[in-house]
């Protein structure tokens, strides 16, 4: 039996370089950054001082005060891109396809800035001041929920957490989903509100974050000798993707399809990559090899690229052992160097942006690339986008816990 | 009306939502039947009462108050 083809109809972004698809992707093809100082709190004792924050976003636009209360902001970011990318796509939601269709958007974190207001209202008002909403408003899960209960969803639901790849997975568990027949539409992605004191203290504890504070625009560098560290993201990306005769018959949009998915561990270490990248590679070849293009078919990689200076390096040494001699002759960009990574959503908004590589035949650049490290020697595409064929494109994510994830995106002619 | 009452509907306007008026709110008004609140909100609801009136509003208690009327009521007798 063939493998259920999935295509990809519909997408939603809300992203420190825009908040509708159109600016978003503007912004990234002309290498803008979405980064700049921190104005949710007082950063003056912390070492990072900037990130990528969503702007110009009223909530009023997508929920009604009394549901935006019980929701922190991440899941705010992922019922504003839901409801985008519902729109985009142009899918109706009957008695008749409700039950199969199903809701996967994931988080890192989820809903840290309420755990941290919930913990001082308790500690200063005591017990019976914390609200009734606190657990459904801050759970990773609720994000999914609330899409399903605002759509009359009926089909699997679900969030996958794995650090900085949860995006990824939910994309690519949902993708599973409708080849194995559990749906034939999945809402899915990831979102993600860390800009908060405890997570930017927490990561930046941990050594993680740039302390470029004084060039916001150029704190993400991935690649550059003078990278060092990467720079936290807001926002949410999220994708309707279907079972292709589904989205034919109803006379979708198809953007591009979703070929293939895969998965693997680095069992190494908690934070670090393993060596040469060897866990990734494995991910990027189960990916190859799920979505049955050969490597060599590859024109783009939307890296992974955080601009830490181990994990760019482990990345552009795992792109290589993948691809092998097709590496050098194929394009590797970052576009956390514009918008950060946004952690838990990182990979939905990374899709995106490899779906949008597709559609428009550009690769999107990785800026700040003015000194590159001669470790790392691929095409990056640096500081400037790119025309170019762009057929088969891989997207990246690696989370904390050694976790990886990598989806392919094909232009629907290349599948002949 | 008293400003225990108008309070009350204040608080009422305030936690459930509700595009209206205080001097449009029904006093019997029933916060899940009428006006669209889940268990949950009424639990919000109480808590915002404890805090406005300074009082600690014990659980069976807090269960009785199902309409307007009787949270203000409640916070009549024993704020």
């Amino acid at each position: 039996m063939n493998k259920r083809r999935v295509v990809v109809t519909g997408m939603g972004i809300i992203s420190p370089v825009g908040n509708t698809l159109k600016q978003a992707w503007d912004n990234i093809v002309n290498g803008n950054s979405g980064i700049a100082p921190i104005t949710h709190f007082d950063t003056s004792d912390f070492t990072a001082k900037i990130a990528g924050e969503i702007k110009n976003f009223d909530v009023k636009d997508y929920l009604s005060p009394k549901e935006s209360k019980k929701m922190d902001p991440f899941i705010h970011y992922a019922m504003a891109a839901g409801q985008d990318a519902m729109n985009d796509s142009g899918l109706e939601v009957t008695a008749e396809n409700a039950e199969r269709i199903g809701v996967y958007v994931g988080a890192g974190i989820g809903g840290i800035l309420g755990i941290q207001n919930t913990t001082e209202t308790w500690l200063e008002k005591g017990p019976r001041r914390i609200s009734p909403f606190f657990i459904p408003s801050t759970i990773i899960n609720m994000a999914s929920g609330h899409l399903s209960i605002k759509y009359g969803l009926k089909g699997p639901n679900l969030a996958m957490v794995s650090a900085c790849s949860s995006a990824t997975h939910s994309i690519g568990m949902a993708y599973r989903s409708i080849v194995y027949g559990d749906a034939d539409v999945m809402l899915c992605g990831g979102a993600e509100y860390a800009s908060t004191p405890i997570a930017i203290g927490g990561f930046s504890q941990s050594k993680a974050l740039s302390t470029r504070n004084e060039d916001p625009a150029g704190a993400s560098r991935p690649w550059d000798m003078e990278r060092d560290g990467f720079v936290l993201g807001d926002g949410a990306g999220v994708m309707v993707i279907e079972e292709y005769e589904h989205a034919v018959k109803r006379g979708a949009r198809i953007y591009a399809e979703l070929s293939g998915f895969g998965m693997s561990s680095d069992a190494h270490h908690m934070t670090s990559p393993s060596p040469g990248g060897e866990g990734a590679a494995r991910c990027m070849v189960n990916a190859i090899n799920d979505s049955g293009f050969n490597s060599d078919e590859f024109n783009y990689v939307n890296a992974h690229g955080t601009s830490t200076p181990q994990g760019d390096k482990g990345e552009s040494d795992a792109v290589k052992v993948a691809f092998g001699d097709h590496a050098r002759q194929m394009a590797v960009s970052s576009t956390k160097s514009m918008t950060g990574h946004l952690l838990g959503a990182a990979g939905g908004i990374e899709a995106i942006f490899s779906v949008m590589a597709i559609n428009d035949q550009i690769l999107p650049p990785t800026i700040n690339l003015s000194n590159p490290d001669p470790e790392c020697d691929l095409d990056y595409v640096p500081n400037t986008a790119r025309d170019a064929q762009v057929d088969v494109v891989m997207s990246n994510s690696f989370g904390f816990g050694g976790t990886n994830g990598s989806l392919v995106f094909n232009h629907l002619k290349a599948r002949s | 009306m008293s400003d225990v009452e108008n309070k009350v509907k204040e608080i009422v306007i305030e936690q459930l939502d509700l595009d209206v008026e205080v001097s449009e709110l029904n006093n019997s008004s029933s916060f899940v039947d009428d006006l669209g609140a889940d268990s949950l909100d009424t639990v919000e609801l109480v808590m915002a009462l404890e805090e406005e009136f300074e009082c600690e509003i014990p659980e069976e208690d807090a269960e009785k108050i199902t309409t307007v009327q009787q949270a203000i009521d409640y916070v009549t007798e024993n704020a």
